[in-house]
C-alpha cells in the first residue's frame, strides 16, 4: 500500500490498536508532485476502517499547498464519511500546518453559507423564458419612453444639451465617412462584377446599371450602413453607458436628478437620426460609383451610357424607401446600444459583454426590420 | 435629545428595510439627522451601509418604510418632485464618479446650467469658486483621469456642492486614501459643513475619521441586519456595552488618540 522513493510524497497507514496511523514522508510541493487524489484519500479512510486516524508528518520533508490540500481533502472525506464519521487526529503535524488548516476549516463554512444550489436543467429552461417577459416590458417602456421624450425635446422641454448632440453627430457622422465609403463602394463593385458577367451571356450587359442602382439603393446601402454604424457606433454607446454605469457616473447623474435618458440615451438616437440618411445617401453615391467603375471598365459601354440608363431605371420612390429606412435602422442601432449599455453589470467582463452583444442584437434587428420593409412595400406595391 | 424641534430635522429615517431582490439587507431603520450635524453611519464591511445611502439619496427604492426630507416623504413622492427634492442633496460617491468624458470644470458645471437659468460667466465665476473651496482652484480644464485619488474625491466634493445642497452625503470618504490626505479630507468636510451650514451624512468605517468630525451618528450590524446602536462614535466608544459595537471601536483606539490629539 506504499510507495517509497527518495523525496517522493508518500503515505503508509499503520494500525496502532484503537488507532490508525498515517505517516507523511517525502518532499509535499505542488509544483513538483502535484496534489494527491480523492483516490488516496478513498483508499486511507478504507484503511482506517472506522478508527481515529492520527496523522504524522515527522518524516516529511519541505512541504507546501499540497500538503494542506491533501489534509484538507482527508478532514472533509473523514467527517462526511459514509457509515460512520471517521475522526481526523492532526496534532502530531507541524504548527504551521495545524494553523493553515485551521483557516481553511472557516473558509468552508463561510463559503458553504454562500453557494446557491445550481439549479436544474428544466429551471433554468423556465428562468430564462420567465425572463423574457420583464424583458419585454422594458424595451416597450424605452420605446414608449423614446416617443414621448423626444417630443418634448422638439419642444424643447428637456435637458439635453445641444454641445452633446453636436460632439455625437460629428462622430457617428464624419468620423464613419471612410469606413462607409469602403464597404459600399466594394460592395457597389461586386454587385457590377456579378452581374456583368451573368448580364453579358444574354447580350444585356447595359443593364449592369439598373441592377447596381436599384440594388444600392433600395436594399444594400441602407443596410450595408446600418450594420458599419452597428459595429462602429452601436457598440461604442454600448460600452461607453456600461462603464459609466461601472464608474458609478450614471449613479452621479441620478443622484443629481439630471435625467439619464435626456442626457445620454437622446443625443445618441438624435445622432444617428440625423446622421444615417446622410451616411446612407453617401453610401449610395460611392456605391453607383464603384458599380460604374467596374461596367465601364469591364463592359463595352461608355459613362453616358451608363449614366443614362441609370437614370431611367430609378425615381424617387427608391430613395424614399431607402431614407425611410435609414433612419428606422439608425433609432434601432441607437436604442440598442444606449438600452444594453445602461442595464449592463458593472464589471470589466461586462462592459465587453455589452458590446459584444449591441453589435449582436443590432445586426440581427436590422436584417429582421429590412423584412418587414421588404413585405410592407410589396404589400403596397412600391 | 429633551425637546426637538421639528424644523431642526433635516432628514429622517422611518422603519426603512433595504436590500436587492428579495434579500433584505437592513430592516427596521430609524434615525434622525440634525441640522448642521454630521451623522456617520458606521458598521463593519458589508452590512449594508453603502445600500442605506443609496437609498436616502434616491438611487434604490427601499423594500419598505420611509425617508422624510425635511418632512416630506421622498419615496412617496411623484418621480418630478423626487429629481426637485434630489437637487437638496450633494452625493460624493467613493471613487469621485466623475463625468469621465467631461472636463472637472464642465462636471461642477453641469448641474449649474442644467438646473439653474445662470449664464455662462457666472456658471464659470461659481465652478471656480466650488473648485477653490476644495483647493482644485485652477484644475478646472483638467480631465478625471488626470488627476490622483485624492484629487478625484475632492473634485467629487466640489461638484456636490455645485447647487448648494442642504445635506451633503458622503460614501466612505477616506476609502483608499493615504493617512495624511484623509484626515485633511476629514477637515476640509468639517469646515465646508460650518461655513455652508450643510448637514453632513457620512458612511465610513474609519475610525480616525469618524471620532475626528462625527457627533452623531448609527451603528449598523450586519448579521442582525438592523442598527444596534445610535448616538456619536466617541459617546459609542466610551460608553456602549454592546460586545459587537465594543470590537468595532476597540481596534482603532490607540489611532483614535492620536487624530484627537490633533485640533478639530
Amino acid at each position: 500500500m506504499d510507495s517509497t522513493s527518495s523525496k517522493w510524497p508518500a503515505w503508509r497507514l499503520q494500525r496502532d490498536g484503537e488507532v490508525a496511523e498515517l505517516h507523511l514522508t517525502g518532499d509535499w510541493i505542488a509544483g513538483d508532485s502535484g496534489v494527491r487524489s480523492s483516490e488516496d484519500v478513498r483508499h486511507i479512510l478504507e484503511g482506517a476502517g472506522g478508527l481515529p486516524l492520527r496523522v504524522y508528518a515527522t518524516g516529511i520533508g519541505r512541504w507546501d499547498s499540497a500538503l494542506i490540500a491533501f489534509l484538507k481533502m482527508l478532514g472533509d472525506a473523514a467527517a462526511a464519511h459514509r457509515a460512520r464519521p471517521v475522526e481526523l487526529d492532526t496534532s502530531a503535524l507541524p504548527d504551521a500546518a495545524r494553523q493553515l488548516l485551521k483557516l481553511a476549516a472557516i473558509g468552508t463554512v463561510a463559503a458553504a453559507a454562500i453557494a446557491l444550489a445550481r439549479p436544474t436543467f428544466l429551471a433554468r429552461v423556465g428562468a430564462s423564458a420567465l425572463a423574457l417577459w420583464p424583458r419585454t416590458v422594458a424595451v416597450a417602456g424605452l420605446m414608449g419612453e423614446t416617443t414621448l421624450r423626444g417630443t418634448a425635446a422638439l419642444a424643447r422641454r428637456t435637458c439635453t444639451r445641444a454641445a452633446d448632440v453636436l460632439e455625437l453627430m460629428r462622430d457617428a457622422g464624419a468620423g464613419a465617412l471612410g469606413i462607409v465609403a469602403v464597404v459600399n463602394g466594394l460592395v457597389g463593385a461586386i454587385i457590377a462584377f456579378v452581374g456583368a458577367k451573368e448580364l453579358q451571356r444574354f447580350g444585356a450587359g447595359i443593364y449592369v446599371a439598373d441592377l447596381v442602382g436599384v440594388a444600392t439603393v433600395r436594399e444594400l446601402a441602407a443596410i450595408v450602413t446600418a450594420i458599419v454604424m452597428a459595429g462602429r457606433t452601436g457598440s461604442a454607446y454600448a460600452a461607453h453607458l456600461a462603464t459609466m454605469q461601472g464608474n458609478e457616473e450614471i449613479d452621479a447623474l441620478n443622484a443629481f436628478g439630471i435625467p439619464v435618458f435626456d442626457f445620454l440615451v437622446l443625443p445618441r438616437i438624435a445622432a444617428l437620426i440625423t446622421m444615417m440618411p446622410l451616411l446612407y445617401l453617401y453610401g449610395c453615391a460611392v456605391g453607383i460609383f464603384g458599380g460604374f467603375l467596374v461596367s465601364i471598365a469591364t463592359l463595352d459601354i461608355t459613362a453616358v451610357r451608363f449614366v443614362e440608363q441609370l437614370r431611367d431605371a430609378m425615381d424617387l420612390t427608391e430613395l424614399g424607401i431607402g431614407i425611410t429606412k435609414s433612419i428606422a435602422f439608425g433609432i434601432l442601432v441607437a436604442l440598442t446600444g444606449c438600452y444594453i449599455g445602461l442595464r449592463a453589470g458593472r464589471s470589466a467582463a461586462d462592459v465587453g459583454r455589452a458590446a459584444t452583444s449591441a453589435v449582436v442584437v443590432a445586426i440581427v434587428g436590422i436584417i429582421a426590420l429590412d423584412a418587414v420593409f421588404a413585405v410592407c412595400t410589396n404589400a403596397l406595391g412600391i | 435629545m429633551a425637546t426637538e424641534d421639528p424644523t431642526e430635522i433635516r432628514l429622517e429615517v422611518c422603519d426603512l428595510a433595504v436590500g436587492f431582490g428579495r434579500r433584505t439587507i437592513q430592516s427596521e431603520l430609524n434615525f434622525k439627522v440634525h441640522r448642521g450635524s454630521i451623522f456617520a453611519i458606521m458598521g463593519r464591511s458589508g452590512c449594508g451601509k453603502s445600500t442605506v445611502l443609496r437609498a436616502i439619496v434616491g438611487l434604490l427604492r427601499p423594500m419598505g418604510g420611509k425617508v422624510l426630507v425635511e418632512g416630506e416623504d421622498y419615496w412617496a413622492a411623484a418621480e418630478e418632485r423626487r429629481a426637485a427634492m434630489s437637487r437638496h442633496f450633494g452625493m460624493c460617491f467613493q471613487g469621485g464618479a466623475l463625468w469621465s468624458s467631461m472636463s472637472v470644470a464642465d462636471n461642477v458645471a453641469l448641474p449649474l446650467q442644467m438646473f439653474t437659468g445662470l449664464n455662462a460667466e457666472a456658471v464659470a465665476e461659481l465652478v471656480e469658486l466650488k473648485l477653490s473651496l476644495v483647493g482644485l482652484a485652477g484644475a478646472g480644464p483638467k480631465m478625471p483621469r488626470e488627476l490622483s485619488g485624492g484629487m478625484l474625491k475632492r473634485a467629487g466634493l466640489a461638484r456636490a456642492l455645485a447647487l448648494d445642497p442642504a445635506i451633503l452625503l458622503f460614501d466612505e470618504p477616506s476609502a483608499g486614501l493615504d493617512p495624511v490626505t484623509s484626515a485633511r479630507l476629514d477637515q476640509l468636510i468639517l469646515e465646508l459643513s460650518r461655513g455652508l451650514d450643510a448637514t453632513v451624512v457620512i458612511v465610513s468605517h474609519e475610525l480616525p475619521s469618524l471620532f475626528a468630525i462625527c457627533d452623531d451618528g448609527v451603528f449598523l450590524d450586519g448579521d442582525s441586519g438592523t442598527a444596534i446602536a445610535h448616538g456619536s462614535p466617541r459617546s459609542l466608544r466610551d460608553s456602549c456595552e454592546d460586545p459587537r459595537v465594543r470590537a468595532f471601536m476597540e481596534r482603532g483606539r490607540d489611532e483614535a488618540t492620536r487624530v484627537q490629539a490633533r485640533p478639530s
